[in-house]
């Protein structure tokens, strides 16, 4: 089936089979391996990544779904190789240790401050509920989300 | 995990949809947001020849005062049920439900029509609609026919939706200042209910619906008759698992699901009690 996909701002057209998933179709279609694909059941957040502006489990979604619609994986974020905020926020907290659930980790945390740019710790550990860190370092991933939003929060308010 | 090959077809209307159902048969599933037939779909647990993608319809999407009830469009995703201010001020529990629905990701895809006609028994928005005493609206070939949550769940997985109907609205009476409580019991934070329950009361009146106490989404109708014969909220608890065949599990055995059923119960109505 013919798609057409807005991909980290570039339109593709693409030729699908209808059971492709969207994490399939970014990392193999479109050669976007920063998408991690973990548990494959939509339990552990590995996937996530923005459609419409919003965090989703792309191993859930037929990328047919995706037809005409925006999608923002991590390779979005960093411009000319200046890290995007919450990747700074990660780096300087130590928020991953084997890195394999932070393109998730933090697409999601980037999403839930979206819809509450000034979170408390618990809200954060909610929000981020569906994200799984195999090294369980969750303690540093909480603490670069609450960096991320002071730094953001300290921006808007200067 | 891949699904097996299907045939994509998109909907644009519920009229259109059930005449795509009524052309491919019994083989085709309708699609929502995904996330309870998709993962069936990867594990093969499914394997519809066609999917009729109805994601996209338009008008299918609301929350509405209806007077005595909110009405809900079947494609209502769980995250607006969550956030919406209309719910918390007329129907609290369901609002507060749906946030412990999955994780925000799938709050962000999967909708309530989705989690009520795929009847799982695990589910939070059946049982907790069951509680509610909701209706839901189904369109067929033949028009619009309205059925309670409590004659819907037929058993697992099963409902009383016919092969060429389809969810398109859930009715729920505003709860008019009732208590209420949502108690979900499980090991890990975005888990299925290993137990649930979604009471509310007021007065004599009160409605508790059990999750994963059975093949269906439970309604403890015993315990509300319990409650306005004037039983203790304590009493009325021990009458948890009568309307209930718990089942044993990888998580629970049936003895411990009925302790919990029992215990939760009693939490949520003396939360409800005003």
């Amino acid at each position: 089936m013919q798609i057409s996909v807005t991909v980290n701002g570039t339109t593709h057209e693409s030729d699908v089979e209808p059971r492709t998933l969207l994490v399939h179709y970014v990392r193999e279609n479109l050669g976007l391996t920063g998408t991690n694909v973990g548990c494959d059941t939509s339990s552990c957040g590995a996937c996530t990544l923005h459609l419409n502006g919003e965090a989703v489990k792309s191993c859930t979604i037929l990328a047919v779904q995706a037809d005409g619609q925006d999608v923002a994986t991590i390779e979005s974020l960093a411009v000319d190789g200046v890290l995007h905020p919450m990747q700074q926020a990660f780096m300087e907290n130590h928020g991953l240790q084997c890195g394999y659930c932070t393109p998730g980790m933090v697409m999601a945390s980037i999403g839930l401050l979206n819809e509450n740019p000034d979170p408390t710790e618990s809200e954060v550990r909610y929000g981020l509920e569906g994200n799984l860190c195999r090294c369980t370092g969750y303690h540093n991933i909480v603490k670069s989300v609450l960096a991320a939003a002071a730094t953001a929060n300290a921006g808007a308010q200067s | 995990m891949i699904p097996a090959p299907f045939d994509y077809v998109r909907a644009g209307s519920a009229e259109e949809a059930i005449s795509l159902v009524n052309e491919h048969g019994e083989d085709a599933k309708l699609l929502a947001g995904g996330h309870s037939l998709l993962p069936l779909m990867k594990l093969r647990l499914a394997q519809p020849s066609v999917l009729i993608d109805i994601g996209r319809i338009p008008d299918l999407s609301y929350i509405r005062d209806g007077g005595e009830h909110i009405a809900i469009g079947a494609l209502t995703r769980h995250m607006d049920v969550e956030k919406s201010a209309m719910l918390a001020e007329h129907v609290p529990l369901l609002a507060h439900a749906a946030s412990y629905v999955g994780d925000a990701q799938v709050r962000h895809r999967g909708t309530i029509g989705g989690s009520i006609a795929h009847a799982d028994p695990a589910s939070d928005l059946p049982a907790t609609t069951l509680a509610l005493g909701a209706t839901y609206v189904v369109q067929g070939p033949g028009g619009v026919r309205e059925i309670a949550a409590k004659d819907f769940y037929v058993g697992f997985l099963e409902s009383a939706l016919a092969p060429d109907e389809m969810l398109i609205e859930i009715k729920v009476p505003k709860m008019a200042g009732a208590g209420w409580n949502f108690q979900k019991f499980n090991r890990r934070a975005q888990d299925w209910a290993i137990v649930g329950v979604a009471a509310w009361r007021n007065g004599t009146s009160a409605g508790v619906g059990l999750v994963n106490m059975g093949s269906t989404p439970i309604l403890a109708a015993q315990v509300a008759e319990a409650i306005a014969a004037g039983a203790s909220v304590e009493d009325a608890a021990e009458l948890a698992v009568a309307d209930a065949e718990p089942q044993a599990d990888l998580n629970a055995s049936v003895e411990y699901r009925t302790h919990l059923a029992k215990t939760l119960v009693r939490r949520a109505l003396t939360a409800s009690t005003k």
